[in-house]
């Protein structure tokens, strides 16, 4: 359904050239939800720009449902919803007057295709009234979800639909993609946010424009191979120099409120005898599952030391 | 169709919606016409004057009521002394005095000369140049009225005024103003109407969407163009029904010429717009690029005759200058298509020139 192949695309500034994508590939099948993982500034606009044919790659080719993003460009506009980034819809419109819009310039109606949106659409309805501009943030994506949607879409396009968005909202938009999902919808997703990969059937994992990891998301936390324990102390700050300083772990991240330490073979003894003869109490030592964000961050170290070592 | 439909009606609801804008497309052409109409005017009207009459004889009387009860002047003053001269002026009651000098109708009797002072204040040297002119012309005329037979043979210039005989100044700005309003609604307010897709993310949609690039812009500038006719029909009311300037060649032929400059306005706007992604630098580009020009070199503000070549030169690249001379030609002298068909040429080909670079490019994808 997707299809990219050695996407490349860099920016040119007045002082530098920005690399913006390093020969990306991709190839999602019709059906699947796949997210596109990674920080700001890794590339996921850029590449979500080439796919909607709005941005021109510098090299490379990309497919979407058969049609080539530059030379079918229009066919391509027809068959594709898209949300970008940003909010993106008439602010000084009506909730109902936006829908009535997108739904009229591709060419259909809302009583059409009402059945898509209506579990989208009803949650926002009692405000249909209210301008666009004045609504939440939740409520504002949940309208461009239902824009992007009006005109029954074979892919869809959704450039970080949660950033800036409350908990529970969060939520309740990915149970609304699971269910356009399950209607058959070809889902392509972006998002910063680590603890949203797992709702997707595949993620790439993409950094400075590479993509470091595609996989499920099962098989990216089961990549990770070493033992991994979280660990926590009376003094935190002070924890993470020990651990680092003193080369107890290969390798040790903030995250939340614990410390992650993984290494080849961890013997919890040393660790906490160490520890204690720096003057920390309370130390907490537990055995977990490697999260898709610490795969990830595992992944940056080895790349930041590679480049560091070439 | 319907997608047109839809895209005009959206259109609407921004324009109508946001109080600036319905102040400046509305607003603005009215306070033009009325600013420019009864302050900014260079007319002269009632204004003050001192007399200095040495003689106070019969005539010289006669001469300086005729001053008086011209619409021009008022005499504000009877000076008893020379040196009362320098203090008015420089206290600023006046801005021109009358000398006339002693025995004066004795003099023109036994004589047949005699020679008035006109002294004017030419810190604003055309106001000054105005009141003496306007001075000489009564002097003549009460000199027609009293001495026609005792006058030796003269020359008299016979001067007559086309066109504009009250040399009103509103036959200037009015076209003047057509072409501001024009350009600020048609080339401002489009480059920033469409830019602000560009900068609210609206854009991205309408580009990722079927909608033709074309219909896009077309159905982007449609309103303004609406707009335009509006603010034309506004401005020729008010100045046949305020300022009583006639329009005295065909009506149909100016509002049609009217929205050939107005679509020129429109595709520079959709030219400017295509240049740059802020609402602001928009602004600045249609002020300080076009608007500005418009004001200086299509002769509204400064004749272009006394430009140096060079200005002459550029000026002829301004479009607003062809415009103006259009609404002079047909507006005030009534003239027809076949006098002004190389003006109407030159500003036809300038439209269709960036008509065409503005929707070359305007760009099917971003950036």
């Amino acid at each position: 359904m997707i299809f990219a192949e050695q996407l490349t695309k860099s920016y040119r500034t007045k002082t530098e050239e920005v690399k913006a994508l390093l020969s990306v590939d991709l190839n999602i099948p019709k059906g699947e939800m796949f997210g596109v993982i990674g920080p700001d500034g890794a590339g996921k606009t850029s590449l979500f720009r080439i796919l909607t044919t709005l941005l021109l790659a510098d090299s490379g080719t990309a497919v979407i449902n058969g049609l080539d993003v530059v030379k079918d460009y229009a066919k391509i506009r027809q068959q594709i919803g898209y949300m970008p980034g940003r909010f993106s819809l008439y602010q000084d419109l009506t909730v109902e007057e936006n829908l009535q819009f997108f739904a009229t310039i591709f060419n259909t109606t809302i009583e059409e295709n009402y059945s898509l949106i209506k579990d989208i659409y009803e949650q926002i309805a009692p405000f249909k009234d209210r301008r666009a501009g004045q609504l939440s943030g939740g409520m504002k994506q949940k309208l461009a979800l239902s824009c992007a949607l009006i005109h029954r879409p074979e892919v869809l396009f959704l450039d970080e639909p949660t950033t800036g968005v409350d908990a529970v909202s969060r939520k309740e938009f990915w149970q609304m993609l699971q269910k356009l999902k399950s209607d058959g919808l070809t889902i392509l997703v972006s998002t910063p946010y680590m603890d949203e990969a797992e709702q997707c059937d595949r993620i790439a994992l993409i950094q400075e424009g590479k993509i470091l990891m595609n996989n499920t998301p099962e098989n990216v936390k089961a990549s990770f191979s070493d033992p991994l324990f979280a660990i926590r102390s009376n003094k935190m700050y002070q924890l993470l120099h020990d651990l680092r300083d003193d080369h107890l772990v290969q390798a040790a991240h903030i995250f939340g409120e614990d410390i992650h330490i993984s290494s080849e073979v961890i013997n919890q003894q040393v660790i906490i005898d160490a520890l204690q003869a720096k003057g920390h109490t309370q130390i907490q030592l537990k055995q977990i599952n490697p999260s898709i964000e610490d795969v990830f961050i595992k992944l940056l170290m080895h790349t930041e030391s590679h480049e560091q070592h070439s | 169709m319907k997608q047109f439909r839809a895209f005009i009606k959206k259109e609407w609801f921004h324009i109508f919606r946001d109080r600036k804008t319905v102040f400046i497309l509305f607003g603005m052409p009215v306070m033009q016409i009325l600013i420019f109409g009864f302050a900014l005017t260079n007319e002269v009207k009632n204004a003050n004057v001192a007399v200095l009459d040495y003689s106070k004889d019969a005539k010289s009387t006669e001469l300086v009521q005729q001053m008086d009860a011209s619409r021009y002047f008022d005499v504000y003053s009877s000076l008893n002394r020379s040196a009362d001269i320098d203090r008015v002026l420089k206290a600023g009651k006046v801005k021109m005095v009358m000398v006339i000098p002693p025995d004066f109708t004795q003099s023109i009797e036994a004589k047949h000369k005699v020679t008035i002072q006109l002294i004017a204040d030419a810190s604003d040297p055309n106001l000054a140049t105005t009141l003496v002119n306007y001075a000489s012309s009564i002097v003549n005329d009460f000199q027609k009225q009293y001495f026609t037979e005792k006058i030796p043979l003269v020359v008299t210039p016979e001067v007559r005024m086309l066109y504009n005989p009250q040399l009103k100044g509103a036959f200037n700005f009015v076209p003047g103003v057509m072409a501001m309003v024009l350009m600020l609604v048609s080339t401002m307010m489009t480059s920033i109407a469409i830019v602000r897709e560009k900068e609210l993310g609206t854009m991205e949609i309408l580009l990722a969407s079927p909608l033709k690039p074309l219909l896009i812009i077309i159905s982007k500038t449609i309103p303004y163009l609406f707009l335009s006719l509006i603010n034309i029909s506004t401005i020729l009311l008010l100045s046949v029904f305020v300022l009583d300037l006639p329009i005295n060649g065909s009506l149909f032929l100016l509002v049609s010429l009217s929205m050939l400059f107005a679509i020129t306005c429109l595709s520079l706007g959709i030219l400017i717009s295509s240049s740059t992604n802020s609402q602001q630098v928009a602004m600045l580009i249609s002020l300080m690029g076009l608007f500005l020009p418009t004001i200086m070199l299509s002769g509204f503000m400064f004749p272009i005759e006394n430009m140096p070549l060079p200005m002459q030169f550029i000026s002829n690249l301004v479009p607003a200058k062809w415009y103006f001379y259009i609404v002079k030609d047909v507006m005030i002298k009534g003239l027809g298509i076949a006098s002004i068909w190389k003006e109407v040429l030159v500003l036809f080909g300038m439209t269709m020139f960036f008509l065409v670079v503005s929707i070359k490019k305007f760009k099917l994808r971003l950036s």
